[in-house]
Parts: structure tokens; C-alpha cells; sequence
């Protein structure tokens, strides 16, 4: 199943091996040209049957994660973030070590030790170490080392009503859209981006964009769902299940209006369900991609996701089909000229 | 009687759950690992699991228990918000701040449900929130349905556990939830595998008892009805990490601790130390001054008073989904445990009330 697959393979920013690899096995029998550029984005390439304008679809590859920075003589690991992590959902949490996924465990002190206030407080990444079971640090040294990096090890798996939980729905629920994508037959030249390092500050989609030089640019994302308890309705930034998620503007960018006012109509004269993106919080490759060059007409189209940078994100599967239909529909109405050409 | 893979029901049993006052899944997979060394096997009235494997010989032959708890810590449902969402209080000690993020099964009326504790986005978290550890009446699971069948499918009192397939760690470690006790329930049928080899003459009654992360509730009434000879509990001990105490906490691979201290006769404390010795069995004492913070301080004082003692496997990690111990100290301590036991006769079990010299 492409969701699984896709999900559980390790990707690390600037450690993308596992799920590029992954990709390109999805989609090389798809596509015109596939190729990977010094950054290690994974690029594809379907020439359709007409010139232009040509349509650069992109979702990043990498996910939050951690590196190791440090073996204790006690054989624990230190560690630091890869992207963006609150610590404190680190705590008593399995992950997997390097490309021998080497298992490992977050201890946590146990109740019995811990002082009455001390609940309080967060336990910091400083305090906090992985366990792979090592008697010392040269024990430890033969199954790790300083720089290897790991993944939460979390299944894929369907769960409650049409939903679905993994480790990295941000952003591979992206990549499955356009690995869908890649499988149906277009008039216009379409590229497909898989982009590196997201979520250490966008940078694989600069030079990916750049490369690719594309006429119009949709960002295919998992973004936040906050709809839940303890936030304010205006600040639940999309909800599961109300379907794909069309931004005006984050951190990153202020979406390009008319680009906006047409997916909207996209997907309105198809009866597909979108939402508006209700925060500025966040950012995506759309903030690179739009200002390459001398500038490139971009979208985002996002898969709301709840408890994203966490082990166990949760998307709706009506809000994934959807998006792979509205991201369909709308690269028709470029066939058709739409979007001001 | 085949044989049984202790291990892998180990895991099968960490898997599993059995949170306190909830034990009657996890007593029947129990059950079924307690019949390859015994036909005889039932359950009292509070629900501890009694499995009795008789000895060698002629009777009454001496009878010792050996008494490893059954539960786990874990959660109930309290209420379900707007949106399905569902809240909990603890039952035993759980730390708050190691639900956050996990996964959960939700153990419905007619089964059960995969959840997740919900967190907030650190987009949309402000540094000063990062600072501050939410309580458990804050936290709440979403078990990805909508409200309506949320409501259908989960009551309030619905038990919660956290979910984890247990981990194989290097050096014959393995880690996940629940291994406070079931590492210990793995010892007793390690002891029970190797009394089968050495042939006794000592019944054993191996009782997985209830309610012990509450307060020990099964254990005095289960060794009130069976009248022991000898009673030893079997539980987890702190492991060693960084922040544990010194003086309580011990190595793993080092061995299973043995009891030092009122809670223990120590007589049985001397000899399980000899029979250690004697097998090149590594071990350390657990020295405690007053109460174990185990059956074995509910075991001691039944009927006219029990020899107790105390054999403890250590864990890392304690009261977490990341408990993690040796697998080579269950197997001492089951080795230890059978041993001691070969040793065990009616002359020896009159001298544990033998204290004056004449």
C-alpha cells in the first residue's frame, strides 16, 4: 500500500536515501526522465504533448527527526532535533536508529524517583537520552555512531473511521498525492518535485525550482489540524475531514490571490470539499519556489494533519482522495488554459 | 506438556493488557502458559490466577508461593468532549508527561480501539506553553472517529493502556510497556521450566495476583486461602540510569536482587544469597528498611505470618510504555528461584520460626 510503504521509509532532512529510493521505484515506469540533482531532490519529468506552460507539482521528502551528537560512557545516546520538535512529546518513545534501524527507546525516570513539582516541568533535550541497550560507550559504538540519525518507529496503520495514523503523513501523504498524480496522462509538461530538507528551513525547493524553471507551481503539503480541544475555533488552522486545505498565507508566503480565487473555482465546479487555511503559522517550499528566479505563479494545496512533528500523525483518507482528485482536476484546467494564460 | 517459549509469551503478555481490577484477559493468556507445567490451575475470588504444581514424593510436602502480580498502570476513560475526544484519570502511578503523544488502545465495550494522546502543533505553541508540563485532567485521546460513534462505542470507566509491540535491544535487553510485571511472571515460569528438570519435593503455587499497582489487593487474600509454607513476590527493582539513586538501583545484566530487611526473613534472604553463590548466579541486595513496595509486605503478615522474601528483576524506565530489563536476569532469577526451592524441606520450614538459642 503506497501510503505505508511511503510513510514508513526513513528520511531524515539531508538524509533522504531510504525514501527517495522508495519514490523512484514508485514512479520511474511513469515518467519521460527521472534524475536527482547535488542537493538530492528527486526530480521527474512527463513532457505531455504540448509545450507548455509547464506545471511543477512538489512535496518534500524529509521529515522531522533526530541526530545522534553523543555517546554517555554509560552507553545512552545524546541527541538533537532534525526540524521542528516540542521535547516534550519525546518522552517513553520507540525510535529507530541509521539505516540498520537499529531500535532504541526515550527513557523517562520513573514516578517513583521523580520530586512533587517536578511533573511540571518539561524534561529537556538535555536530559533526555536513547537506550539501544548498550552496556558502555564502546559497546555502543559498534551498532552506532556521533552524526547517524533516527526516525520515530511508528507503523503506518488505517485506524477509527477512514482515517490514518504514521510517523511522517508531512510530508509524505504530499509525495503519495503526486505519486498518484504521476500515473494519469496530461497535455502539459509536468514536473514532479520531490524536495529535500523542508523542514530545516525549505531548502531543497530553491534550487529545485530553479533547475526545473517551471511556469506555474503547486506545493502539495500535510499541513497542521489543530482541531481540538483547548484551541480557540479561529485557531484551528484546518480540520480533518472538511476536505483539502488552500492557503492565503503563512510564513512563508502570501499566496498569489488569483492563484487562489482559481482553485477555489476548480473545485467548486467539481463538488470537490476544500477549506481555507485558517493560520499564518507554518511555512513550505511555495515560499522558495515563488520567488525563484524571476518569480513563478504558486499554490499550496494541503492535507489538514493532526499532531504533525509528533510519532503519530493522523490525516482523514476522504481529505487525501480528495486532494488527489482536486490536484487532478485542477492540472485539466491548465490543459483547458486556465490560470490567466 | 510442550514446551513453552517463555520469551516470546513474555512479550505476548507485555502486549496485552490487564490494567489493575481489569485482569481477566491477561489471566487467561496466563492461564495457558501456567498448563504446560500443570493441569490444576483456577482463580479466587478477587481474581488471582492460582496455578499449583505439585512435587515430588509423598505428602504433605512443604509449599512455598511464589507470588508475581498480573496488572499494569493504566488509565480510565472520564468523559468524552465535543469533537469525541476522550479524557482519563490514572489508575496506579503514571506520569503525565509520558502519555503525551503516544498511542493507546481504548478498550470499548465491544473492542478495542486504536487512539492517539493528542498534542498541539509547535507551530501554533508559544515558547512559554513549551515550558510547562500539561496534567492528565489536560490531556485527551482521539481515537480518529466522529463524536457520534465515539459515544456509541466508548462508556465512561472504559479502561485505557498505552500501546507498544515490545523492542529487542541489543545485550538481551527488551523494552516496552506492562514489563512491570510480566518480566517477573516470566520468571516464575522460568523457575517453574527448571524445577521441572530438577524434580522436587516442594509443591509450588505460582499466583499471578490482582490489584497490586494498587495497593496490593490481591496478594493477602490469595496467600490467606493457600496457607503457604514459604512465600516469595517477584517484581521489578529500579534499573540503573542516570538521576536513579545509588544505593536503590542496580545494574541490569548484574543479576536479580534479593531482600535485605524487615520485609524479608532472613533466613530466606541468607539462603537465597548461598544459593546464588553456590550456582555463580550474579545478584545484588536490595537493602529496605521498612515496607518493599511489593506483595511481599501484604504476604508477610497473613494468618499467623508468613516467611517472605523478595526477588526483583531490575528495570529501566520504570512505570513508562519503555520499561526495559535483561532478559538473562529473568532467567537467573527463575534459576535462583528453583534452586532455592530444591533445597527446601519440612525441617527447614519449622526453622524459620526457630529464634531463641538455649
Amino acid at each position: 500500500m503506497l501510503l505505508k510503504r511511503l510513510t514508513e521509509a526513513m528520511g531524515p532532512s539531508g538524509y533522504e536515501d531510504e525514501i527517495r529510493q522508495v519514490i523512484y521505484e514508485e514512479i520511474r515506469q511513469y515518467a519521460d526522465r527521472v534524475y536527482t540533482d547535488s542537493m538530492g531532490n528527486l526530480i521527474a519529468e512527463k513532457d505531455g504533448t504540448r509545450p507548455g506552460p509547464k506545471v511543477l507539482l512538489c512535496a518534500h521528502m524529509d521529515e522531522v527527526s533526530v541526530m545522534i551528537t553523543h555517546i554517555d560512557n554509560n552507553g545512552l545516546l545524546q541527541f538533537r532535533h532534525i526540524g521542528g520538535i516540542d521535547d516534550r512529546i519525546l518522552l517513553s518513545k520507540p525510535v529507530m536508529i541509521g539505516e540498520k534501524r537499529i531500535p532504541g527507546v526515550i527513557g523517562s525516570k520513573p514516578p517513583h524517583h521523580q520530586k512533587p513539582d517536578e511533573r511540571k516541568n518539561p524534561v529537556g533535550l538535555s536530559q533526555l537520552r536513547i537506550d539501544i541497550g548498550a552496556k558502555s560507550r564502546e559497546d555502543a559504538l559498534k551498532y552506532v555512531k556521533p552524526g547517524d540519525v533516527a526516525v520515530f518507529a511508528t507503523e503506518y496503520e488505517e485506524i477509527g473511521h477512514r482515517r490514518a495514523k504514521s510517523k511522517s503523513f508531512d510530508d509524505r501523504v504530499g509525495c503519495a498525492v503526486m505519486v498518484e498524480t504521476i500515473k494519469k496522462q496530461f497535455d502539459v509538461p509536468v514536473v514532479f518535485g520531490f524536495a529535500v530538507q523542508e523542514e530545516i528551513g525549505l531548502r531543497g525547493a530553491g534550487p529545485l525550482a530553479y533547475r526545473t524553471n517551471p511556469d506555474i507551481s503547486l506545493v502539495l503539503e500535510g499541513t497542521l489540524a489543530a482541531d481540538l480541544p483547548g484551541a480557540a475555533p479561529h485557531g484551528y488552522a484546518t480540520e480533518l475531514g472538511k476536505g483539502p486545505a488552500l492557503s492565503i498565507m503563512d510564513g512563508s508566503s502570501i499566496h498569489n490571490r488569483e492563484f487562489l480565487a482559481h482553485m477555489k473555482s476548480v473545485a467548486e465546479q467539481n463538488e470537490i470539499p476544500y477549506q481555507i487555511r485558517n493560520t499564518t503559522a507554518g511555512g513550505n517550499d511555495a515560499g522558495r519556489i515563488h520567488l525563484s528566479r524571476e518569480g513563478v505563479l504558486s499554490g499550496v494545496v494541503s492535507v489538514p494533519t493532526r499532531y504533525i512533528h509528533a510519532p503519530a500523525q493522523l490525516i482523514s483518507l476522504d481529505d487525501y482522495e480528495n486532494t488527489i482528485l482536486l490536484v487532478e482536476k485542477f492540472l485539466r484546467s491548465v490543459e483547458q488554459g486556465g490560470l490567466g494564460q | 506438556m510442550s514446551e513453552l517459549n517463555i520469551r516470546e509469551t513474555m512479550k505476548q503478555l507485555m502486549e496485552a493488557s490487564g490494567v489493575s481490577g481489569y485482569e481477566q484477559g491477561i489471566a487467561s493468556l496466563l492461564k495457558e502458559a501456567f498448563s504446560h507445567f500443570t493441569n490444576d490451575v483456577r482463580t479466587d475470588k478477587l481474581g488471582n490466577l492460582i496455578a499449583r504444581v505439585e512435587g515430588e514424593g509423598a505428602g504433605p510436602r512443604p509449599s512455598v508461593l511464589l507470588a508475581a502480580h498480573i496488572d499494569e498502570i493504566g488509565l480510565m476513560v472520564t468523559k468524552i468532549e465535543k469533537g469525541g475526544f476522550i479524557r482519563v484519570t490514572n489508575i496506579g502511578g503514571v506520569d503525565p508527561r509520558t502519555q503525551v503523544a503516544q498511542e493507546v488502545v481504548v478498550h470499548g465495550r465491544d473492542g478495542d480501539y486504536i487512539g492517539i494522546f493528542g498534542s498541539m502543533p509547535p507551530h501554533l505553541t508559544s515558547m512559554e506553553e513549551r515550558g510547562k508540563a500539561a496534567p492528565l485532567a489536560d490531556l485527551f485521546i482521539d481515537i480518529a472517529m466522529p463524536e457520534d460513534m465515539v459515544r456509541d462505542k466508548v462508556r465512561i470507566g472504559d479502561t485505557v493502556t498505552i500501546r507498544r509491540t515490545p523492542f529487542e535491544l541489543k545485550n538481551d535487553r527488551i523494552s516496552g510497556k506492562a514489563l512491570d510485571n510480566r518480566a517477573s511472571v516470566a520468571a516464575v515460569l522460568e523457575c517453574l521450566a527448571e524445577l521441572k528438570r530438577l524434580k522436587v519435593g516442594v509443591d509450588v503455587l505460582a499466583v499471578g495476583t490482582v490489584q497490586e499497582e494498587r495497593g496490593r489487593v490481591g496478594a493477602g487474600p490469595v496467600a490467606y486461602g493457600l496457607q503457604p509454607d514459604i512465600a516469595i513476590a517477584i517484581d521489578v527493582t529500579f534499573g540503573d540510569m542516570p538521576g536513579a539513586p545509588d544505593d536503590s538501583s542496580f545494574p541490569l545484566d548484574g543479576g536479580p536482587t534479593i531482600l535485605v530487611g524487615p520485609n524479608s526473613h532472613r533466613r530466606i534472604t541468607a539462603d537465597l544469597e548461598a544459593t546464588a553463590k553456590q550456582l555463580n548466579i550474579p545478584y545484588e541486595l536490595e537493602y529496605t528498611q521498612a515496607d518493599s513496595g511489593t506483595d511481599a509486605f501484604a504476604l508477610q503478615v497473613q494468618r499467623g505470618g508468613i516467611p517472605t522474601s523478595l526477588v526483583s528483576i531490575p528495570l529501566r524506565y520504570m512505570h513508562t510504555s519503555v520499561e526495559t530489563v535483561c532478559y538473562r536476569d529473568i532467567e537467573r532469577a527463575g534459576k535462583l528461584l528453583a534452586h532455592y526451592i530444591a533445597g527446601i524441606n519440612r525441617e527447614y520450614v519449622e526453622g524459620l520460626s526457630c529464634y531463641l538459642k538455649d
